[in-house]
Order: C-alpha cells, then sequence, then structure tokens
C-alpha cells in the first residue's frame, strides 16, 4: 500500500512537472532585435546548383562586411525541410534565414511563434512590392503582415517526349493538348500508338502536396488564377474544380495515368510521355529526352499567354530565434538585388520574383530561349493560399481527390463537395 | 526509515540509474503526451506568446470520431491479426528447423537475420521493385496477377505490409526461439520417441509447450512492434495510400502532429494506442500464461 502510495506521489508529481512545459512567456523586445547588427547563420537548399549560388552569395556579403559575418549551410536532412525547420523552431535554434521556406509551411511556422514579420523593418513592404510587384499580395499572411520574401518560382508546365508523340503519329512540334478534348485524345494516341505505356505520369500518393503537380496547376488555370481557398471559403468544389476533376478522373479511368508511384523517373525513363514539371527540368531531361514544352491544359483551350499555372514557390523567412535581425534582413535584400537575382537564374533556371522579368535579364533569356515560357508564366503564377491549417486543408483536399478522382472509390462531386465543407472549417481555424 | 527504504537499502542504489532512465525517456514523456492530448497544443517557439487552450476530450472525440483516424486503428488491427501468428508459427518452426543437425545451419541462421539488421528503407526498395505492377512477383504471376496491383489494391497493401514486416523481423524472433530451445530438456524428447511419438508429435506436445514462455514474448513484442508501424506504409505504400487503407496510427500521428500542426491530437491518438496496445498484450498474456 505504502509502494502504491509512493508510486502515486511520483506519478502526480511528474505530472504537475508535465505541466510546466506550456510555460511561455514574451517574445523579446522585437523591436531592438529588429535593429541588431552581428554574425548570423543561414540555411538554404541541398541541390548543388542553390548550393554553389549560395556560396558565392555568402562569400561576397562576408568580404564587404567583416562584421557581420554570414555563416550557412545546407538545410539538415530530415523526412522534409518544413520538418526539420519546424523542430528547429521548436527547439530555439532556427537560423536567422532560410532560403527555401515552402509558403505552404508558413501559415504553420507563424503559428509557432516561428516567424519575424517583416513589416518589422521599415523599407521591407516597399522592397518587395517594388520588386514583385502585385503577387506580393499572395505572400501576405490573414494578419495583413508579410512572414516571407517572395523569393522564386518553378512555373510548372506540360513536357512532352518528342520522339514518343512522334512514334505514335502526333505531331512532335506542335501537339494538340491545348483543351481537355485534345489532351485526351493525344493521350490516347501515345499509348495506343506504342509512345509509352502512359500519357503522364504524376505521382498518384497521398502526400498533401502531390495535388500541387496534377490538380492545382490545371484548376489555376481553368479558374484564371484562382486559389484552392479565398476569403476564407474552398474554390475547388466550383464547375472549374469539377471539370478538372473529370479530366483527371478519365485520365485514371482510361489508364492513360498510373494509379501506381513509378519508381524512378517516369518521363526520363519513358514510362510517361509527358509530364508536369518546372524550369530545373530542362537542365534535367537535357541530354536523357527530346523534349518540347506547352502551357498546361485549359478546358476551353485559353491561349497560352493568359494561362496561369502553379509557382512551386520557395521564399525567403526570417526566423525569430534570429538576435541580429537587421544584418539578416540586409542579407536578404543583398541575395534578391538584380545582381543576385541574375547569379541566381544563371545558375540555377529558377525565375527570381520580380516584375518584368524578359526585360531585366535580356542576354540570358536571349542564349536560354527554353526559359522564354517559364519566364512569361512567371507572371501569371498562383500561389498555396496562406490560410490557418494549409497543410491540414491540402491534405484532406488529397484525401478525398485521391478516393474518387485516383482510385474511383466514390463520385468526384460528392468528394470534392464534403472535402469543401470541411476545408471551410479549417481555414476558419477550427 | 527501514520501512520506507526496505531491508537492504543498497539495493535502490543499484536501481536507480534505471528507474532515472525510465523516468526521463519513459515516464516524462508519456506524462507530457497525456497533458498534450487535453490541449489544442502544437509545438512552439521558446518563449513565444502562443494559446495552447486546454479542450478536455475534444481530442479523444476526434480520434474516435475522424475516419481517416478510425481506419488506420482497422488497418493495424488487420496488420496484427496477420503479422503476429504469422510470426509466431514461422519463426518457431524455423527456429527448430534450425536447431536441428542440418547442412549448413550457420549459413540459414545469418540469413534469416540479414534483413533484421538491414535498414529499413533499403529493403523497401527491393520490395518495391518485387511487388510493383510490373515487378517481379507479377511478371512471374502472369494473368492471375492481381488488379490493381498489390501496392495500390485496398485489400491487399496491408497484408502485403504485414508479410514484408513478419519475413523482416524474422531473424530476431528466430533468435528468441533458439535460446529458448536450448532449454527444453533433450531427455522429453527421448521419452517421447520412446512412447512412440512421431517428430510432429514431439514437436506438438514437447517444443511447444517448452517455448511457451517464449512464444509469450514474441506475441508480445511482435505486438507492440506491429502497433507502431511506420516506416513501411510511408515509404512502401506513398504514406499510407491508397486512399488510406494502408496508414497506420502512427503514421496517422506523424502526419497530424508534425506535418499538420496538431499535436494534441496527435498526442491523443498515442495514448489510445498505448492503451489499445497494454489491452492486447494483457489479453495475449493471460491466453498464452494460463494453464
Amino acid at each position: 500500500m505504502k509502494r502504491t502510495v509512493i508510486a502515486l506521489f511520483l506519478g502526480t508529481a511528474l505530472t504537475l512537472t508535465a505541466c510546466n512545459v506550456d510555460g511561455g512567456g514574451g517574445g523579446g523586445d522585437a523591436g531592438a532585435a529588429a535593429g541588431k547588427r552581428g554574425p548570423i547563420t543561414i540555411w538554404y537548399s541541398n541541390n548543388t546548383e542553390e548550393v554553389a549560388w549560395g556560396k558565392s552569395v555568402v562569400t561576397a556579403w562576408n568580404d564587404a562586411h567583416p562584421d557581420e559575418k554570414v555563416t550557412a549551410q545546407e538545410i539538415p536532412a530530415g523526412k522534409s525541410s518544413e520538418e526539420t525547420i519546424g523542430a528547429a523552431i521548436a527547439a530555439g535554434n532556427a537560423p536567422c534565414l532560410v532560403l527555401n521556406t515552402s509558403p505552404a509551411a508558413v501559415p504553420q511556422f507563424q503559428k509557432q511563434g516561428g516567424l519575424v514579420p517583416l513589416d518589422d523593418f521599415a523599407d521591407a513592404r516597399s522592397y518587395v512590392e517594388e520588386r514583385t510587384g502585385e503577387q506580393a499580395k499572395q505572400y501576405e499572411s490573414p494578419d495583413g503582415k508579410l512572414y516571407q520574401l517572395p523569393w522564386k518560382s518553378n512555373p510548372v508546365v506540360i513536357f512532352y517526349n518528342k520522339q514518343a508523340f512522334a512514334k505514335a503519329g502526333i505531331d512532335a512540334e506542335h501537339p494538340p493538348l491545348a483543351t481537355y478534348e485534345e489532351f485526351l485524345a493525344t493521350a490516347r494516341q501515345v499509348v495506343s500508338g506504342g509512345g509509352a505505356q502512359y500519357a503522364i505520369l504524376p505521382a498518384p500518393t497521398s502526400e498533401f502536396f502531390q495535388s500541387w503537380f496534377d490538380f492545382y496547376p490545371l484548376f489555376a488555370a481553368e479558374t484564371g488564377g484562382r486559389q484552392l481557398v479565398e476569403d476564407g471559403r474552398a474554390t475547388f468544389a466550383g464547375d472549374e474544380g469539377k471539370k478538372v476533376a473529370a479530366f483527371w478522373q478519365t485520365m485514371y479511368g482510361e489508364k492513360l495515368a498510373g494509379q501506381e508511384k513509378y519508381n524512378g523517373d517516369a518521363f526520363a525513363d519513358g514510362k510517361a510521355a509527358m509530364a508536369i514539371v518546372g524550369p530545373w527540368a530542362i537542365p534535367v531531361y537535357k541530354d536523357k529526352v527530346e523534349w518540347g514544352s506547352v502551357p498546361v491544359p485549359t478546358s476551353n483551350g485559353t491561349p497560352a499567354n493568359e494561362i496561369h499555372t502553379f509557382s512551386d514557390a520557395k521564399n525567403i523567412a526570417m526566423y525569430s530565434a534570429c538576435e541580429n535581425r537587421a544584418t539578416a534582413w540586409e542579407l536578404m535584400k543583398f541575395a534578391t538585388s538584380e545582381e543576385q537575382d541574375g547569379k541566381l537564374l544563371e545558375a540555377t533556371g529558377q525565375m527570381p520574383m520580380r516584375t518584368d522579368l524578359e526585360g531585366a535579364y535580356p542576354d540570358y533569356f536571349g542564349k536560354n530561349p527554353a526559359y522564354t515560357m517559364f519566364a512569361d508564366m512567371s507572371s501569371r503564377t498562383v500561389e498555396v493560399p496562406n490560410v490557418a491549417n494549409s497543410i491540414a486543408i491540402w491534405q484532406k483536399f488529397r484525401d478525398a481527390y485521391s478516393s474518387s478522382v485516383i482510385f474511383g472509390r466514390s463520385e468526384p462531386d460528392t468528394a470534392l463537395t464534403d472535402a469543401a465543407t470541411d476545408v471551410d472549417k479549417l481555414a476558419a481555424g477550427s | 526509515m527501514r520501512t520506507l527504504l526496505g531491508r537492504h537499502p543498497i539495493g535502490l542504489a543499484f536501481v536507480a540509474p534505471y528507474v532515472v532512465f525510465l523516468v526521463a525517456i519513459f515516464a516524462y514523456p508519456l506524462c507530457i503526451a497525456v497533458y498534450m492530448s487535453f490541449h489544442d497544443w502544437f509545438f512552439a517557439a521558446p518563449g513565444a506568446a502562443v494559446d495552447r487552450p486546454f479542450v478536455g476530450l475534444d481530442n479523444y472525440a476526434t480520434v474516435f470520431s475522424d475516419p481517416g483516424v478510425q481506419r488506420s486503428f482497422l488497418n493495424i488491427l488487420v496488420f496484427l491479426v496477420i503479422n503476429v501468428p504469422l510470426t509466431v508459427v514461422l519463426s518457431l518452426g524455423l527456429a527448430a528447423a534450425l536447431n536441428a543437425a542440418i547442412p549448413f545451419r550457420t549459413f540459414f541462421r545469418v540469413s534469416f537475420y540479414v534483413p533484421y539488421v538491414t535498414a529499413s528503407v533499403a529493403v523497401v526498395g527491393v520490395w518495391l521493385f518485387l511487388f510493383n505492377a510490373d515487378g517481379l512477383v507479377n511478371s512471374v504471376l502472369g494473368d492471375l496477377a492481381p488488379e490493381p496491383s498489390w501496392l495500390v489494391n485496398s485489400g491487399l497493401t496491408m497484408p502485403v505490409i504485414a508479410v514484408y514486416v513478419t519475413w523482416k523481423q524474422l531473424g530476431f524472433f528466430i533468435l528468441l526461439y533458439l535460446a529458448a530451445l536450448q532449454n527444453v530438456p533433450k531427455e522429453l524428447y527421448e521419452s517421447a520417441a520412446v512412447d512412440g511419438a512421431s517428430r510432429l508429435r514431439a514437436f506438438w506436445t514437447v517444443t511447444v509447450p517448452g517455448v511457451r514462455p517464449a512464444t509469450t514474448l514474441v506475441v508480445l513484442l511482435a505486438t507492440i512492434t506491429g502497433a507502431n508501424l511506420f516506416t513501411e506504409p510511408y515509404l512502401l505504400t506513398g504514406g499510407g495510400g491508397p486512399d488510406g487503407t494502408s496508414a497506420s496510427p502512427v503514421l496517422v500521428m506523424y502526419q497530424r502532429g508534425i506535418e499538420q500542426g496538431q499535436a494534441g491530437l496527435a498526442a491523443a491518438i498515442g495514448i489510445v494506442l498505448v492503451v489499445g496496445v497494454l489491452i492486447i498484450s494483457l489479453v495475449n498474456r493471460y491466453l498464452l500464461e494460463r494453464d
């Protein structure tokens, strides 16, 4: 009995100790931190081209600012960058800047108290608006503040394999892919004509972000640039969303798209004749596939110069563990200056999010015409909605889409309508 | 004092390191998990002024009403029903075979143990090539291959994962049984032989009862590790697909707690899972240890 009492006492003590984990407290003096200068740490992406660009930026900065030294490293390995950054926020050891912050993760990082509003810096708003223009509005948080600096986009388009199309008897220079009807007819022909096993093979798996590379680009194009959630309401259960869902349902139903994830690069391996990709694909497929590119289709064949698409953007955010925030802000501006943006474009082919991209770098686009289409589309990119429960919303949508459109276990119209009801609640913060 | 510390107070010093370990690694996090499960909890930056209100049983209500969470518990039940008996039967049978004087015994013992010590990520890659639509298994089966294929077939994903995990962990459980078999008195086999028992009869009446304590351990460990399934649905079926039919509670905890920032709900799923595993383990123990 006494031992039971002792055990209960210890258990209670532990529980009470656990209760203290809620601690909390003030967030420090943001105003003072915004004015502090000194050494800072930053993380950047781990792809080879961006690492090379990042190192050159840091070297240039450190040479010019010996008292405000920047230490840089690749984002530590994890299941995803967002998970790693989220853990770093909770542990209090996030770097000052992460030059690869996913816009979809920003609402969560903000909720965690992990981000610094750039509005703390007097010139931030004008700098962002001048550099990025109207599109910057997509990155504003529901509280009206800006927690991310729009940095670079990867507008997604359709790549097609010219040899596969030619083999199936399709005009490889001007393939009919503008409308859903044309796209489906071409897809049927490329499969039946032996061009490839599948017309296209976007990952059919359940991860929340997979909809960014099948449904969302076509939804952005079909709606003329609407986000998945607008004014706190889901938009995908309307007529346009249903048309896009019906299009993909036909693709999966007729086995023009595969229900199983391919363990490799389906486009490079000739498993699929088309792929939904961003400008990063140009160097990747350079020596592997003779490719052509077209914008994503719409139901009525919207002219190419009016088509919107998903941005697949990555931004720069400042994290609240940062002490020398004035230095961090200056580095943000330095890394997104016209000169550094040009070097980023040169090194990676990703589109800096600034107005009149082609006008800013005429030499680059003159020498690299394949990127011109992406530059044009970069002015009509649609971002993921910056709302509460962003990831949960995407997962809810993905589950409904996956169940109905990919695997045909329910009617897409019903599934999307039901998901929209849940998404409305999530967007309201519940 | 003697009543409090017992007859041999030095014993407390000997157990203290493990008690500290247990408190720090298990009890304390468990208490925090219980606390989190009653709050609208999420991980926040140190010192950040955030609101994580007490929500009573809301998270538990969600656990028992959310179709995705319910589905994951059903999935893990299917997994355990296949995995645990299969593990016991195969590991005991193979251990008995490997305990006998067969040729290449050491080679076979090592072979069965290799998958257990190989990283799951690497082995999953091999199984993906075996079981995808164009994989080796379907090539061998030809027209008998299931449609949709194994890893995208809602009725087959969980059985495939259960078989995979059984195969992967078999080496460890064989090892447990091999150790237990050394304690079965040889005289019992001799007596059985004298009484005219066949090898099968001797296995059933001597070996099986002789390793019963090991069987209890194998069932408990297989249940506990099985209930914590994560890597296989995460990698083998692309995040619990198709359509959530291979999602496990731990995978859903990861999605809700880490990806979606609903750590309070994830903690509630974890607590329900712990309680469920405890109940199953107690029932198993009762059934296996009763005379």
